[in-house]
């Protein structure tokens, strides 16, 4: 709660001119490391990096892993971790292709299904770690294994084709590819949900001091199963981005993406011990990560060096977050 | 204080899990290996990828040939059930041991003692590290990198741009087809390799990495990914009628692949031959338990399908 009060004080301080452009500069550290970064692929890369194609194309490729961050971001605010987005991404997507292609439900419904899989998926995280009192970590670990099996044993192993209903989420409308336009409804949807919201306003509350929520009366069991409902529904809706960017469901899409959705939301300025974190700042995390693969092929650098590369930056981005932090309170 | 209580609970939860999920795969060894008596073990290391099953299918048409009894495991890819399946079948005197490792390092304690029981060993697809088996039979990677680039050359008129899709990695089949492809794609003067990346064997990885070197290189003619999921995946980021201006060769021959040679989207595979690792290993170990040498590696040959010989190719490995 403490660290909320703080940047609650500090916003207000913000809207004082004199100091406006120093406050932006000093609550927007990753975004400042994101411009950054663009500048310097740019010159890197003689001029490929800020093309309309190569930024529509960073937009793209950032959409499923910014929609598994959005949904990742209410389970940290609310101080939890959800390891099985990767996996009820998969499942989700699978789900809707088998609903179509085996089952001959029409193609809405097959989307309605999957999508309403990821809630399911999601809830019985959170009634896991609300009433199961289990640890966030350890609910969404099994998920993680059960969701990632139940695709194996749908799909038997083998790719699925998708119902026209997924594949829009591939596709284009007009110029602008459908992925980057559910990227911006799912990012609004994120910060709406946090910010003008009551149940949004109860997840800070329910991260910064569970204790204290509870005494102030929240309904702290329900305000959980919400966040991990909601997350499990981000990750079926970057299900869809990735099956119908494919037209296909894969039996091991989105494996390993949880790390990556955590890396953005923390990139972004969330805090792992609950309370703090913005859809703008998760959309920063999502976009250096994805930016950083993006300018690593553009430059055509060695594999062996782009992993270490990758660390690297993870490392730096919160370390200055860090940093910065500690100098502001001091 | 709290704190501490929870980190402990979550370690030790944790703990718990391990050791359950580890203690359920015990009771099926046991089971499946109670009848391995006087038989030839083949461990896979999953039997949940089409490939492994027809190493299976190849190895039990070639022991019903020969008369031999196989017993097929399958460690569903953790190799600590491997390692209990191998002692199982040493246990219950399997006459010898044919192994797909789940990981090559991971096998050679794994395979220990069988070593030990001197049981003869033969390795497939996959060798053990630092272990001399009595065969490794593995499709020649090298000679399939040599052959993409040979036909890659041609479908581009050997001339013009080419970037090359890598596996994970450090992983040798990465390091021999690259190798093959490297070396052979030099002879062709007019040819250059503008880019090499990896998208670590995976079709969504293949999707992107594909879009951002066109971006960087627009003028690529051809694409050499070196499986099956990464070509598709620089199919589908090049659309179906880009796809057929760029030449796409993939490296594996699974079915959506083969597929797309049939239907141009990509211009040629390189088509490993998974049945025929299978039997050429039980051949192996017959030969060994009959008191023949074998060689010591044997390269099993992989195939150059392109629309022309696609569907003889389907035919000849249903």
């Amino acid at each position: 709660m403490t660290t909320g009060q703080v940047g609650a004080v500090r916003r207000r301080a913000g809207q004082d001119p004199k100091t406006w452009s120093r406050r932006f500069v000093a609550n927007n550290g990753p975004l400042m490391g994101l411009v950054v970064l663009c500048v310097i692929l740019e010159f890197a890369s003689h001029h490929v990096f800020l093309t309309a194609g190569n930024l529509s194309n960073v937009l793209v490729q950032a959409s499923t892993i910014a929609v598994l961050a959005f949904g990742q971001t209410f389970v940290i605010v609310a101080a939890g971790i959800d390891l099985s987005v990767g996996s009820a991404a998969g499942l989700t997507a699978m789900v809707s292709a088998w609903m179509f292609t085996s089952a001959q439900f029409p193609a809405g419904i097959a989307l309605a299904a999957g999508l309403a899989c990821g809630v399911v998926v999601g809830a019985v995280n959170g009634l896991a770690v609300a009433w199961g009192k289990l640890p966030s970590f350890i609910a969404t670990l099994a998920m993680l294994s059960i969701a990632r099996g139940l695709t194996f044993v749908i799909s038997g192993g083998k790719p699925i084709p998708t119902p026209s209903s997924v594949s829009f989420f591939g596709s284009m409308i007009g110029p602008i590819p459908v992925p980057i336009i559910v990227l911006a409804v799912m990012g609004i949807a994120c910060a709406v949900v946090l910010n003008l919201t009551v149940i949004g306003r109860s997840m800070y509350a329910v991260g910064g001091n569970i204790e204290a929520a509870r005494l102030a009366g929240l309904p702290v069991k329900r305000i959980l199963v919400t966040v991990f409902a909601l997350s499990g529904l981000f990750a079926a809706v970057a299900g869809m981005v990735i099956a119908g960017r494919l037209q296909s469901a894969q039996p091991g899409a989105a494996t390993g993406y949880e790390l990556n959705s955590i890396a953005a939301v923390v990139i972004g300025g969330a805090s792992l011990a609950g309370g703090v974190g913005r859809a703008s700042g998760t959309l920063v995390g999502a976009l250096i990560l994805t930016v950083i693969n993006n300018g690593l092929n553009l430059l055509n650098v060695s594999a062996f060096w782009q992993q270490v590369v990758m660390g690297v930056v993870i490392a730096l981005a919160v370390f200055i977050d860090v940093i910065r932090h500690k100098g502001l309170s001091h | 204080m709290r704190k501490l209580h929870r980190w402990a609970s979550v370690a030790l939860s944790a703990a718990v899990m391990v050791s359950l999920t580890a203690g359920c795969s015990n009771p099926a060894d046991g089971g499946s290996g109670a009848d391995a008596s006087g038989k030839v073990a083949l461990l896979l290391s999953t039997m949940n990828n089409p490939f492994f099953v027809s190493i299976r299918d190849g190895a039990q048409q070639e022991a019903d040939n020969r008369g031999v009894s196989l017993n097929v495991l399958d460690a569903q890819n953790d190799p600590t059930t491997q390692a209990n399946q191998v002692q199982t079948a040493v246990a219950n005197k399997a006459t010898a041991i044919i192994i797909n490792p789940v990981d090559s390092d991971a096998a050679a304690a794994a395979i220990r003692p069988a070593l030990d029981a001197k049981i003869p060993v033969v390795a497939v697809d996959r060798g053990i590290t630092g272990v001399t088996v009595d065969s490794f039979i593995a499709s020649d990677n090298v000679a399939g990198g040599k052959q993409a680039a040979d036909i890659l050359a041609k479908a581009i008129g050997e001339s013009g741009e080419v970037i090359v899709l890598e596996g994970i990695p450090g992983a040798s089949s990465t390091r021999d087809r690259g190798q093959g492809f490297t070396d052979r794609i030099k002879t062709y003067p007019k040819i250059t390799v503008v880019a090499s990346q990896t998208a670590n064997f995976d079709r969504t990885e293949g999707l992107d990495v594909t879009t951002n070197l066109m971006q960087a290189n627009p003028g690529v003619v051809g694409i050499y990914a070196q499986n099956d999921e990464m070509a598709l995946g620089a199919v589908a980021a090049l659309g179906g009628n880009t796809a057929k201006a760029v030449k796409i060769v993939g490296f594996d021959g699974g079915d959506d692949a083969l597929a797309d040679v049939k239907a141009g989207s990509m211009v040629a595979d390189i088509a490993q031959q998974p049945k025929l690792l299978g039997k050429q290993a039980v051949a192996s170990i017959s030969d060994i338990l009959a008191g023949k040498t074998v060689d010591k590696t044997q390269s099993m040959p992989v195939e150059t399908v392109t629309q022309d010989t696609v569907d003889k190719f389907t035919q000849a490995n249903s």
